[in-house]
């Protein structure tokens, strides 16, 4: 098996340093909506000049690089360990070259490991695939949003959500109005509806890797996403939760199955930089996207 | 625009108003979750006598901290030719110092807390009562940021990681804005309380 390292460490760069089209569009639509000279103009304009900088001088895009989270998809035959392996030198390398910073803390002792390695660090899903390429997508995730996303447990009472899609679309509103601005807004919301605690939640996170103008292929879904986003805008939490029209730059959804005596909905709070990438490996040549 | 450079005096934090733009310069010290649980142990409970080793952090950090500014940050560092720069610079959220955030104003004398996400009554209470204020940075504008810090002049604490340490930087036209002045005013306040009563309306 050819060695990735190197594509991993441009995969990174590429994650860190330049905002996805779509949601570099959807921050540029966002400002022209606000009241001019607001200070959620000013946010927004200041954000838009950073995301051309970062670009530009492919120093990253926020200073909080987050959890990387990697999507493996791989053919039969492909050894996950040696591709894990890799992915972590690439993630030392990364960081030696301030694309990452050293993010990876022991929680025992508090010492930073000072490469982004430790345990179950980064965060890595390989999934087997009937294709011949390999495919990576790579999430940075920051802390910030992550400490204000959140798990819902349905039925709940105080916010009268019953277990069926009003009772997300309650819970959802609520975990908005929660974060305020601290989540980095304007964001983009990762949902999940059913699973367990944890497949709950990642599958939230995964909601994070589509596009923001895909269309959802659930029609339920697909309404639901539309009336989340224009309804968290109406709280008028703003960018920054300075106050504005933009709180919200999208809401992507994603169902599981369930036990029948469980009904979590997990909040996955993206901040603006939304930073994604994605590679393809097709026998010798490796594309980014 | 209305600038700034530290050291601050308590008469020109007192005018400034919440929604008011801020440019920042002048000598300022970063610290965050590590930092300030670390400056309420060793000089706020011990009041300013700390122990031995401790002693040159301290006097260090107060000639930077007394009229001066904290900055909620973790920066992306690097280091050439033995000197520092920073390379991506933006906020932390700052609720999580609330615990701690009054005492360290009080202690140090601090003008400005700089940071995002805003802070809660305990630190309002505080920049009232000292005369303080706290800037808004925009949250993620990272690499822009870093464009204002011109020099890193030393760190301290190193031992924390790079992320937590605290590092003297001289800054020039920090973009800010004001969001919680020393009247005792919030915008993160006056946000919540709009936001939480159309969330009411909308699951009526």
């Amino acid at each position: 098996m050819q060695n990735l390292t190197d594509a991993f460490v441009e995969l990174i760069r590429r994650a860190a340093t330049q905002l996805p089209g779509d949601m570099e569009r959807a921050l540029q639509q966002a400002r022209t909506r606000e009241e001019p000279r607001s200070a959620a103009e000013g946010a927004l304009d200041t954000i838009l000049k950073n995301v051309e900088m970062a670009r530009t001088n492919s120093t990253p895009i926020c200073q909080d690089t987050g959890t990387p989270i990697f999507e493996i998809y791989y053919p039969v035959g492909v050894s996950t360990r040696q591709l894990g392996e890799q992915i972590c030198q690439a993630c030392a390398i990364a960081t030696e070259r301030a694309y990452l910073r050293p993010n990876a803390v022991d929680s025992l002792t508090g010492k930073n490991s000072g490469d982004n390695t430790g345990i179950d660090f980064p965060t890595m899903h390989f999934h087997e695939w009937d294709q011949p390429d390999i495919k990576v997508d790579l999430l940075l995730k920051g802390g910030g949003c992550e400490n204000v996303s959140t798990q819902y447990k349905l039925p709940n009472t105080e916010l009268g959500a019953g277990r069926d899609l009003e009772g997300v679309r309650r819970v959802v509103l609520d975990a908005v109005n929660h974060a305020q601005g601290l989540g980095c807004a304007p964001g983009v919301l990762g949902i999940a509806i059913g699973g367990d605690r944890g497949s709950s939640y990642i599958k939230s996170k995964q909601q994070l890797l589509r596009p923001l103008d895909d269309t959802n292929p659930e029609s339920q879904l697909a309404e639901l996403e539309d009336l989340l986003c224009e309804e968290g805008n109406e709280l008028g939490i703003g960018p920054m939760g300075f106050g504005g029209k933009t709180t919200l730059l999208g809401v992507k959804v994603g169902a599981l199955h369930r036990l029948p005596a469980s009904y979590f909905v997990s909040v996955a709070y993206m901040c603006w930089a939304n930073r994604r990438a994605s590679m393809r490996v097709s026998g010798e040549e490796v594309t980014f996207a | 625009m209305r600038k700034l450079t530290t050291p601050i005096s308590e008469e020109a934090v007192r005018e400034l108003t919440v929604g008011e733009p801020v440019s920042l310069s002048g000598i300022i010290a970063t610290g965050r979750d590590a930092a300030h649980k670390y400056i309420i142990e060793n000089f706020v409970s011990t009041a300013g006598n700390p122990p031995q080793t401790e002693q040159d952090t301290y006097a260090e950090l107060k000639k930077v901290l007394t009229n001066g500014v904290i900055y909620h940050c973790g920066p992306v560092v690097q280091k050439t030719n033995g000197t520092w720069s920073f390379v991506a610079a933006g906020p932390t959220t700052s609720i999580r110092e609330e615990p701690y955030q009054a005492d360290v104003i009080k202690h140090f004398q601090l003008r400005a807390v700089i940071g995002k996400g805003g802070m809660g009554a305990k630190t309002l209470q505080g920049c009232q009562d000292v005369g303080a204020v706290y800037l808004h940075a925009i949250g993620g504008a990272a690499s822009l940021i870093a464009q204002s810090v011109k020099e890193v002049l030393a760190v301290h604490k190193m031992d924390f990681g790079v992320p937590e340490a605290f590092w003297i930087i001289r800054v020039e036209d920090f973009p800010t804005v004001v969001t919680m002045d020393s009247q005792g005013n919030s915008l993160h306040k006056q946000v919540l309380e709009r936001s939480s009563s159309k969330l009411a309306e909308l699951l009526r």
